[in-house]
């Protein structure tokens, strides 16, 4: 065989790939995109929808809640997403944008999540209220005049003398992720509330508070970690006296080599965050996009699938890994409007 | 400069020469040294990685199955895809392990076989239909972590026959146990030296705390400020109480370490002892020396043994810091004992797509994956590739546009790979709008990437084939394709295929410019088509590696086992070729 031969014959293959562009088929298979935090409960029910139907598998990615949303609303069309998960609420920008596109979602709520604070389990117990994780972690907080400064706090026990007396250095999600949204919104926020100086100014400034109850310091107390919570996981055990935030899921999976702060007397347990007595715990939704409901096959089924007993129940599959479930009465209502397809308002 | 002349050379400038000449050869040999060196420790670090790989991921390409006495009486063999398995593997499970009949029990039961026991059931029935209609012993997979503990890779333990005959006060529920000799005696140090090192742990936090409390007491002592000291005042309280409770655990702690002949309680926090005595198994739960009391696992069946009729069963990992508890070590060594368990060849793993379960998750979905994927990188980015060289190398005028062309093909290997990921979001997918998640994109988008490296190779290789080749061809004649095609290129193939190697093996193991456009994603079915979704070995292995079960840590380096297979098959595949085409002049 000649080289002009092996040459042509390359550049045959080439432009046949480039003719089956054209011939693109229809799209017979869901795409979800989102949350991180929902990726490992939603691609356990996409695998068993798989094979309990005859529908293909749906594809899952992890783009975080942010980026999810925004591939959602960007449109109705097969190049566009079917679903996306949420680690938070669907935000009112991205419902004006959804709505701008044509996109009308609807809301599912799946269950909580707590996030905990963890450390290695060879270091110290930490127990710890919010405000003084607000205190330890806020970019600046006020002094001892009420005037805000740059967080002066080095170890724990500058914010707190019953705290361990070592220095600050929390692994934590970056902006993109809703655990750190929703760590900011519970954890800080919540916290920053209990600070006199703070609670007189959320009263006349509510904008201001919140700015400052939700910048986290920068000067290398916390540290982005990325997504990745199982690399979260390997830092903590290399360095026991560094604190990580993550998901309940994570530290359930891993409850051999880290263990969970306590949070205002509350352990980080099933039962406490299904009872809410665990403060910083947030809800996990996913949302569907109606327009393509009968459109790509399968994703009626696949919501019946989400909702049934045996996936999100108190038994179910989900709380296998760290899921915690809602209660009985809102599962069965959110189930028949879920099963309804009905569009959320905001 | 030798300096073998005739006349007399001064000794001086001799005796220069000389110090010059062992500078020289000393100089010499330590360059050699060093380079000797530079491979030795580059090898050293080649053979640590592949070790390191080899070894944890060796246990992944088998799995380990318990055979079940499964009911199919009901299936029939003309529709096996009807059957109920689950309620059949749960009904198996309970007769397989009779003596875990309490609620606790059978959820434990369960849990030691795999979640999709019953898939793995029903696609062997459907493939072997003779399974069904009738009740026979059937290989399901265990748990993952039943399967790293039969693997070895969690709670391991020691095993041993003492040399004494034991008694035990009753077959079920807590009981007493006595022995003839002290044969706990070595246990019982292993517990004292946990003990021990939990009290310094203990101590270096008290440590801590004295300091913090210090620091208050200062404040009280010196601070002006009225709030200040009240605040730390209250500290100084708590920080009092909660010192004096560590001070008394901290106190009971080292009383149990020196005292030698105290009976010792076990907890989650200690080493574990099993006693496999009279037909069943026994977990300690208080130990002497020569005494005992013990929760029975595994109901007895006689109530004494003599030596060497039982065994000692130590697990140094305390049980809370491991995932597989006593109970279920003393399970799953029952069912070996009833020769139930059998090491497999993990078909699952070279066959399946991706999967939340360890042991159901398999590699093939990402092989097919990166193949259509490299097969329309490889189809895109050669001709094009070799087609742009041959241009710029034999045609194209030396000129300024020549010449700015070259610097940015040059600027553009350089290019970080995500770039170019973004480049095909844009274009690919929302302007020609290409479905996501498809190898032809994934494949677009690295020959992208490629392109600047097969050009800038393919040029050299032209550059480096004599001139004298060209001439003489069109010295008799040939056209200038001609004296390309049939003369020059042949020529200039080996190094070509060189570069094109080099440029594939950098596209198979990219994962950045894929997360954009959809093939970082948990994809289960195996792809049939350049259009179905896909995803490729690296983005599997950075998935396996992200999950929180343990048991995908093996997957995970056997995926890169099976990554670096691909890499040497594909670079076989050019070295043949470059052997076709290798020619001297």
């Amino acid at each position: 065989m000649n080289i002009t031969k092996i040459l042509s014959l390359v550049a045959g293959a080439a432009l046949l790939t480039t003719t089956a562009i054209g011939s693109a088929h229809a799209r017979d298979q869901i795409q979800i995109v989102g949350s991180s935090t929902v990726f490992p409960f939603s691609t356990s029910v996409a695998e068993q929808f798989g094979q309990k139907t005859s529908f293909k598998t749906p594809v899952v990615e992890s783009t975080g809640s942010g980026g999810g949303m925004k591939l959602f609303c960007s449109g109705v069309g097969e190049g566009t997403p079917d679903i996306t998960n949420a680690s938070r609420r669907i935000k009112e920008k991205e419902f004006k944008l959804c709505a701008d596109n044509g996109v009308t979602p609807v809301e599912v709520k799946i269950g909580f999540d707590g996030i905990v604070m963890a450390n290695s389990k060879s270091g110290p117990e930490l127990n710890i209220t919010r405000e003084q994780i607000f205190l330890a972690l806020a970019k600046k907080i006020p002094d001892a005049s009420g005037e805000m400064v740059a967080n002066p706090n080095k170890t724990w026990a500058d914010v707190d003398p019953s705290l361990p007396n070592i220095k600050i250095e929390v692994l934590g999600p970056p902006p993109t992720s809703g655990t750190r949204d929703a760590f900011a919104e519970i954890a800080l926020e919540g916290g920053a509330k209990e600070v006199e100086v703070l609670a007189a100014l959320r009263k006349e400034d509510k904008n201001a508070f919140k700015k400052i109850a939700h910048a986290i310091r920068e000067d290398g107390a916390y540290i982005e970690a990325g997504e990745n919570d199982n690399l979260i996981i390997q830092k903590l055990e290399a360095n026991a006296n560094a604190f990580g935030v993550f998901g309940f899921s994570f530290l359930d999976q891993n409850a051999d080599k880290v263990k969970g702060a306590i949070v205002n007397g509350v352990a980080p347990e099933f039962e406490n965050i299904a009872a809410g007595d665990y403060k910083i715990s947030r809800s996990l939704f996913f949302y569907i996009k109606k327009e393509h409901v009968n459109v790509i096959p399968g994703i009626e089924e696949f919501v019946a699938e989400f909702t049934n007993e045996d996936t999100w129940g108190e038994d179910g599959y989900l709380a296998d890994k760290g899921l915690i479930p809602l209660p009985d009465s809102d599962r069965e209502s959110i189930a028949a409007s879920a099963q309804a397809m009905v569009p959320m308002a905001f | 400069m030798t300096d073998v002349t005739n006349t007399p050379v001064q000794s001086a400038d001799l005796m220069h020469r000389r110090v010059l000449q062992k500078s020289r050869y000393a100089s010499e040999s330590r360059f050699k040294f060093l380079g000797l060196g530079a491979i030795f420790v580059s090898l050293g670090f080649l053979f640590l990685l592949l070790t390191t790989v080899v070894g944890s991921g060796v246990p992944a390409f088998t799995y380990n199955y318990v055979k079940l006495p499964v009911d199919l009486t009901k299936v029939s063999p003309e529709a096996p895809q009807e059957g109920n398995y689950s309620k059949q593997v749960k009904a198996a499970i309970a007769e397989a392990m009779p003596y875990l009949s309490d609620r606790k029990g059978k959820r434990l039961a369960r849990g030691l076989v795999s979640g999709g026991a019953a898939i793995d059931l029903r696609n062997e029935v459907i493939d072997n239909t003779d399974l069904a209609g009738q009740k026979s012993d059937i290989g399901v997979p265990v748990s993952d972590f039943a399967d790293l503990y039969l693997k070895g890779l969690t709670a391991k333990s020691l095993l041993s026959s003492p040399e004494a005959g034991i008694t035990v006060s009753g077959v079920e529920g807590i009981i007493d146990i006595t022995l003839e000799s002290n044969v706990f005696d070595g246990f019982l140090k292993r517990v004292k030296d946990n003990i021990s090192s939990q009290a310094s742990r203990l101590n270096t936090r008290m440590a801590n705390l004295q300091l913090s409390l210090e620091n208050q007491r200062e404040i009280v002592a010196v601070s002006e400020n009225p709030l200040a000291v009240e605040s730390a005042k209250k500290f100084v309280e708590v920080l009092e109480t909660q010192l004096a409770g560590f001070k008394s655990k901290y106190d009971t702690l080292i009383a149990r370490r020196d005292n030698s002949a105290s009976r010792e309680m076990l907890d989650t926090s200690m080493p574990s002892l099993l006693l496999k005595t009279g037909g069943g198994v026994v977990k300690v739960i208080e130990v002497e020396g020569m005494s005992a009391k013990g929760e029975v696992i595994i109901p007895l069946l006689e109530k004494a043994s003599v030596a060497g009729q039982w065994q000692m069963q130590e697990i140094l990992e305390a049980e809370e810091d491991r995932k597989f508890s006593d109970k279920e070590v003393a399970v799953i060594d029952r069912l070996v004992e009833e020769g139930r368990i059998e090491n497999r060849i993990n078909t699952i793993f070279f066959t399946k797509g991706a999967s939340r379960e360890p042991e159901l998750a398999g590699v093939w979905g990402a092989v097919v994956g990166s193949f259509f994927t490299m097969l329309i990188t490889l189809g895109l980015s050669f001709p094009l590739g070799v087609a742009a060289a041959i241009y710029l190398e034999e045609f194209a005028p030396k000129n300024k546009l020549t010449s700015i062309i070259e610097v940015n093909i040059n600027n553009l290997a350089a290019v970080p790979s995500i770039v170019f990921g973004l480049l095909g979001l844009a274009v690919f997918l929302n302007f020609f709008e290409l479905p996501r998640s498809a190898p032809l994109v994934g494949g677009m988008v690295l020959a992208l990437m490629t392109l600047p490296t097969i050009i800038i190779a393919s040029r050299a290789a032209l550059k480096a084939v004599p001139p004298s080749i060209r001439e003489a061809a069109l010295g008799v004649g040939a056209s200038k394709i001609q004296a390309v095609f049939h003369h020059v290129l042949p020529l200039a193939m080996p190094g070509i295929l060189t570069g094109t190697i080099i440029g594939m093996a950098q596209a198979l193991g990219e994962t950045a410019p894929l997360l954009m456009i959809g093939m970082v994603a948990f994809v289960v079915d195996i792809p049939a088509g350049i259009l179905d979704p896909a995803t490729v070995l690296p983005v599997q292995i950075y998935m396996w590696a992200d999950f929180p079960e343990p048991g995908f840590q093996q997957k995970t380096a056997a995926a890169i086992m099976v990554l670096l297979g691909f890499l040497i098959l594909m670079n076989a595949i050019a070295v043949l070729l470059r052997k076709r085409f290798e020619r001297r002049w």
